[in-house]
């Protein structure tokens, strides 16, 4: 019976040593790079036409940029549109990448904590040099809550604090528990297929077929929180509360 | 053998819903996103395939679909602004034909009462003069018959006086006074008008 972990394994594909540093390209290298691709044909392909009334290829791309326009419009406000490239960057290579790992025999890159935790941070310091950048010193005064008595402020400075440094902690945490416990219980559900036979064998199969489903929901929910978490924190950064 | 698969099934089933660890302990090699070995080249391949895809969304992707999007909204400001163009001149032109439609209706009711008014004023006018006329004539008429009547009146007192004499004359055989027959005849006439 299959391994469920197995389907997480990293496999060399191209040794490259930059200088000490490992930089094999791995099957993970590879979802990456075909995730990239996945995104930028859909985008270019679905636009090629440039219709004045879309298709449905091209309805979905207008789609999944007015989506991420409005996220950012109705969580940022207009200073939000200098960050747009960037968020819908975000939003399409996660979802893709979600997406992508649920083929069969695929790849799923975002199960990993390495790459969540990287985009994590690359949000967080984002949001914090946009911060610094914005109010300079002044952006200090976010770990100060308003409206709360001297008294209990030694305790609160120090919370607020804490749970800004735990943002990229739980922001990637939450994408990579998601995905790699969806692809544990599919394997796991898929292992009792056959060993159950061709009586008790479809239970397990039933149940994989609602877990599919329910994992294609997954991947594009952990996307939009992730992205919707994102604009979240740049909005603070921006408005400081 | 196949009581033996359902076993191992089971117990790994227990084993991955506990905890990670149990989990890692029945895969027999630990997660492998727990192999700090690999973080490198995941991470370097990351950092290449994010920036590639931020510069083609940034370059390429994103503007078309923009530019597709703005030039629709344009196309639609550019379609409705048109319509309501249109519909201003529709406006004035419904305007302006309900005004000149207004403008011949009052004509039309001006020109009608002119010609009634002159109508009646010449009519009335024609009828004066006619009663006019006809008054007149009644008066010609009048006096002729009034003219008739003393002409006939005095007629009849010369014929009366000469009938009166010689009805004297012959009831008492000698000519009458005619002076006094006259006289006589004339105020039996006058007392009977």
């Amino acid at each position: 019976m299959a391994n469920p972990i197995e389907q997480f394994t990293i496999r060399p594909l191209v040794e490259i040593n930059l200088g000490g540093i490992d930089a094999t390209f791995t099957n993970a290298g590879a979802f990456m790079l075909l995730t990239v691709a996945s995104v930028t044909l859909f985008l270019t392909l679905s636009m090629r036409g440039r219709a004045l009334v879309p298709g449905r290829w091209q309805s979905m791309a207008e789609l999944s940029y007015e989506f991420i326009a409005g996220l950012l419009r109705d969580n940022v406000g207009s200073e939000g549109r200098r960050f747009f490239p960037f968020v819908f960057t975000l939003f399409m290579f996660i979802l893709f990448a979600n997406m992508l790992g649920l083929m069969p025999y695929s790849f799923t890159i975002t199960s990993h904590i390495i790459v969540t935790f990287i985009l994590a941070m690359v949000v967080f310091i984002g949001v914090t040099v946009v911060g610094l950048l914005r109010h300079g010193v002044k952006f200090f005064s976010y770990f100060v809550p308003s409206g709360v008595p001297m008294a209990v402020l030694p305790l609160m400075i120090p919370i607020e604090i804490i749970s800004y440094l735990s943002r990229p902690i739980s922001l990637s945490v939450r994408l990579f528990a998601n995905m790699t416990a969806g692809h544990i219980m599919m394997k796991v559900f898929a292992g009792f297929v056959i060993p159950l036979g061709i009586f008790g064998g479809w239970a397990p199969l039933g149940v994989d077929v609602l877990l599919v489903g329910f994992e294609f929901l997954v991947a594009f929910l952990q996307a939009y929180v992730f992205t919707v978490l994102t604009c979240l924190y740049l909005h603070d950064a921006i408005h400081l509360h | 053998m196949r009581i033996a698969n359902k076993a191992m099934v089971v117990g790994l089933l227990a084993a991955t819903l506990t905890t990670p660890a149990s989990l890692a302990m029945a895969a027999g090699g630990g997660l492998p996103q727990l192999d700090l070995s690999t973080y490198s080249s995941q991470a370097i391949w990351l950092v290449i395939s994010f920036i590639a895809l931020y510069a083609l969304m940034n370059s390429i992707a994103l503007p078309r679909i923009g530019e597709v999007l703005e030039e629709r909204q344009n196309r639609i400001d550019d379609n409705l602004s048109k319509a309501e163009n249109l519909k201003a001149q529709a406006d004035a032109a419904i305007e302006t034909y309900e005004k000149s439609l207004l403008d011949a209706r009052t004509k039309a009711f001006d020109a009608i009462r002119e010609v009634k008014d002159k109508a009646a004023t010449e009519a009335h006018d024609r009828q004066s003069k006619l009663t006019a006329e006809l008054g007149e004539k009644i008066k010609q008429a009048e006096s002729e018959i009034s003219k008739a009547k003393i002409e006939a009146l005095s007629g009849i007192e010369a014929v009366a006086i000469d009938v009166a004499s010689a009805a004297i004359a012959k009831l008492i055989n000698e000519p009458a006074n005619e002076n006094s027959v006259s006289s006589a005849v004339s105020s039996a006439l006058k007392n009977r008008t």
